[in-house]
């Protein structure tokens, strides 16, 4: 996983509450692979029903296009579990999502592959929103745990220590628990005798 | 003392405290489809690495096959090429497959209880958000992406941080043509698409204890919709006798064996919780989505919301846009709006007891003019029953197309969609923009409220009929 200590750029604000992860990807696009997705980004907002760049979408904007930093609404990436979501909003460049709630699956994805959700307030965001318009430049930094704009404004933010450290440092899961595989043995060892009918063959026939 | 079921499940479950809340988590149960399947078998290949227990996981093809009738996993071209991915990767990693057109085979969450895969007190995990269904047997099961997929197939682990606790308890007899579908737009609608962000939340109270498992697995499949990706309820006497005699389920003395451990799986009685909340579930009507969000929810008989409170606010915004993408005038009500198609099926409604009820309503009429209404029953089990009932002659005879078990028009993977601008009544759980096709407008509903609308040609109170 790609490490994540800070990210600076402009930011985008998409206000919208509870947009879903059929917004951020359509599931249709089954048969691309993850690095080919950031066309595939929010497409219902992107582009016109003829396929043309919708000109009022906010990442379609001169100043927006290519934003590493994205606000957002309540309840963002709330729907499907796909990780395709995540994967198509760093193919468009976003690395850091800032809303005031997020839906669980997505959150979650987001920390396996180094974007950085933090939750604030939506005033908050309201405000970071009105210097977004304004042009104001933007610093997401998980080692200072602040969100700082070029015009003087400081939010801090919290982030779960273990979810932190694994961002800062890009570690992978999957090579974490492999190293209790013996531990992982002994409790599957304990549990067959304790709850045998968990573990019966699957031989039924059906 | 003082503990949940989920706490119970959970400490049941755990292989090492890692501290702060967060744990080594065992994995009892992982049910692979061909969306988020063969993906993350390629990523174990990739590592080098084998799937650690192929008994503990089952592969379903759903979401991106055909509902046609003679379809196999190769009539569609994107779709084939991933139930091909599926059927080969889980052959060589010793994941038990189920073929399409053979008994076990369906929608995940439909075949996975049916089969009896899924027991009470165990943690079961897939890539797929309504994977909360199986919560309705009393387990913990929850949705996971790709890259946990690869990670319970490695590992039959997770990393997972506890989640907090809510209970929603909900009191009283249903209302006629009211069904747990009902119950769970009502309570979206009350407290929101977020309001069980980040929860464990366990469904009690009288409505529940007297609800069959069937209806028990709709109710936890719109949890998800309340934001929670996992929910539960206790598994009582209905879950056991409905458990015994299933293919995969416990027999003879290890099923007594198991039921003496089922039952030291509810609440204890000075269980805290972080929040509760509580339904008068005999006040609840037959009730129906109205716009783009799940939340989004009105009683059949009710009102289509203005939303000048909320004017100019990004929330009023995104009412506006609802409106205006459903097509759909606010102050009129919602009974009586034309409909163009209505789909009966998906992971929240496709079992033999919804498939009884929308029969129940159709029998001896139509469907109306310029109505295309579809049934696509959840799995092959529920399929031939329902014909051994003679279910789907009802639904022919009346007009509907009976189909083959698929995800199908509900998330629209396989391109069987709604046109643009048409309107659809469906059992599903999402009425996202575009979830059932660009520009098709979605509303979520009961098989009862879907069966009433194809049969009359407008959204209509299935009380009436």
């Amino acid at each position: 996983m790609q490490a994540f200590s800070f990210v600076s750029g402009s930011a985008a604000p998409l206000l919208i509450p509870n947009i879903d992860t059929d917004t951020i990807v359509r599931v249709e696009v089954i048969s691309r692979s993850p690095e080919e997705l950031g066309p595939c980004a929010f497409e219902v907002l992107r582009y016109l029903p003829g396929g043309a760049e919708n000109p009022d979408f906010v990442l379609n904007q001169p100043q927006f296009r290519g934003a590493p930093i994205l606000l957002a609404g309540p309840n963002f990436g709330c729907g499907s579990s796909r990780e395709r979501a995540v994967w198509a909003l760093l193919g468009i460049g976003i690395r850091c999502i800032v809303a005031p709630s997020f839906g669980d699956i997505f959150l979650a994805n987001c920390y396996r592959n180094g974007l950085l959700p933090v939750v604030l307030s939506e005033e908050n965001i309201k405000e970071l929103a009105s210097q977004a318009n304004a042009e104001a430049s933007f610093k997401a930094d998980l080692v200072t745990l602040t969100i700082s704009t070029s015009t003087g404004s400081v939010f801090t933010f919290e982030v779960d220590e273990r979810r932190r450290q694994t961002l800062l440092q890009g570690l992978d899961e999957i090579e974490m628990t492999l190293k209790d595989t013996a531990t992982i043995e002994a409790w599957q060892t304990r549990d067959r005798a304790a709850r045998p009918w968990v573990w019966q063959p699957p031989t039924a026939l059906v | 003392m003082h503990k949940t079921l989920f706490d119970k499940v959970w400490y049941a479950h755990l292989i090492r405290d890692l501290g702060d809340e967060w744990a080594l988590v065992h994995i009892d149960r992982h049910l692979l489809h061909d969306l988020s399947g063969p993906l993350a078998l390629e990523e174990l290949e990739r590592r080098g690495l084998s799937v650690r227990n192929p008994e503990l996981s089952v592969a379903t093809p759903d979401h991106a096959i055909s509902s046609e009738p003679g379809r196999t996993g190769m009539t569609l071209e994107k779709g084939g090429r991933l139930w091909r991915a599926l059927k080969e990767r889980t052959r060589t990693s010793g994941v038990r497959f189920f073929e399409l057109g053979t008994p076990g085979h369906g929608i995940v969450h439909v075949m996975a209880p049916e089969l009896g895969l899924v027991l009470p007190g165990t943690t079961l995990v897939c890539g797929d958000s309504h994977t909360c269904t199986n919560g309705g047997l009393g387990a913990l099961a929850f949705g996971i992406g790709t890259s946990d997929v690869a990670h319970v197939l490695a590992t039959q682990t997770l990393r997972l941080r506890k989640p907090k606790s809510m209970r929603v308890r909900f009191e009283g007899r249903l209302g006629r043509c009211v069904s747990s579908k009902d119950l769970m737009l009502d309570l979206i609608a009350r407290f929101g698409t977020s309001a069980g962000t980040g929860c464990a939340i366990e469904y009690g109270g009288s409505t529940i204890e007297a609800m069959d498992v069937e209806a028990r697995l709709t109710l936890c499949n719109l949890s998800i919709e309340l934001g929670a990706n996992m929910a539960m309820i206790a598994p009582d006497e209905t879950t056991f006798s409905w458990l015994q005699g299933r293919p995969f389920a416990p027999s003879g003395s290890q099923f007594d064996r198991a039921v003496a451990y089922w039952q030291g799986l509810n609440s204890d009685p000075d269980a805290i919780f972080d929040r509760e909340e509580y339904v008068d579930a005999s006040e609840v009507p037959p009730t129906i989505t109205w716009g783009t969000s799940p939340e989004h929810a009105i009683g059949v008989d009710g009102i289509i919301p203005h939303p000048r409170e909320v004017h100019g606010s990004p929330a009023g915004k995104a009412l506006e846009a609802a409106l205006s993408y459903m097509g759909l005038e606010p102050g009129r009500p919602i009974a009586g709006t034309k409909v163009d198609y209505v789909f009966i099926g998906s992971c929240a409604n496709s079992r033999l007891s919804d498939l009884r009820v929308a029969a129940g309503l159709v029998r001896g009429r139509r469907v109306a003019g310029g109505v295309r209404a579809w049934v696509v029953a959840g799995s092959e089990n529920v399929k031939r029953d329902a014909e051994a009932e003679g279910l789907d002659r009802i639904f022919t005879e009346a007009g509907f197309e009976w189909r083959e078990p698929s995800c199908s028009m509900c998330s629209a993977v396989n391109g069987e969609r709604v046109p643009p601008r048409a309107r659809s009544i469906s059992t599903s759980n999402r009425n996202f923009v575009g979830r059932q096709g660009p520009e098709a407008r979605t509303h979520i509903a009961s098989p009862a409220t879907a069966a009433a609308a194809a049969v009359t040609g407008f959204i209509t109170d299935p009380r009436a009929l």
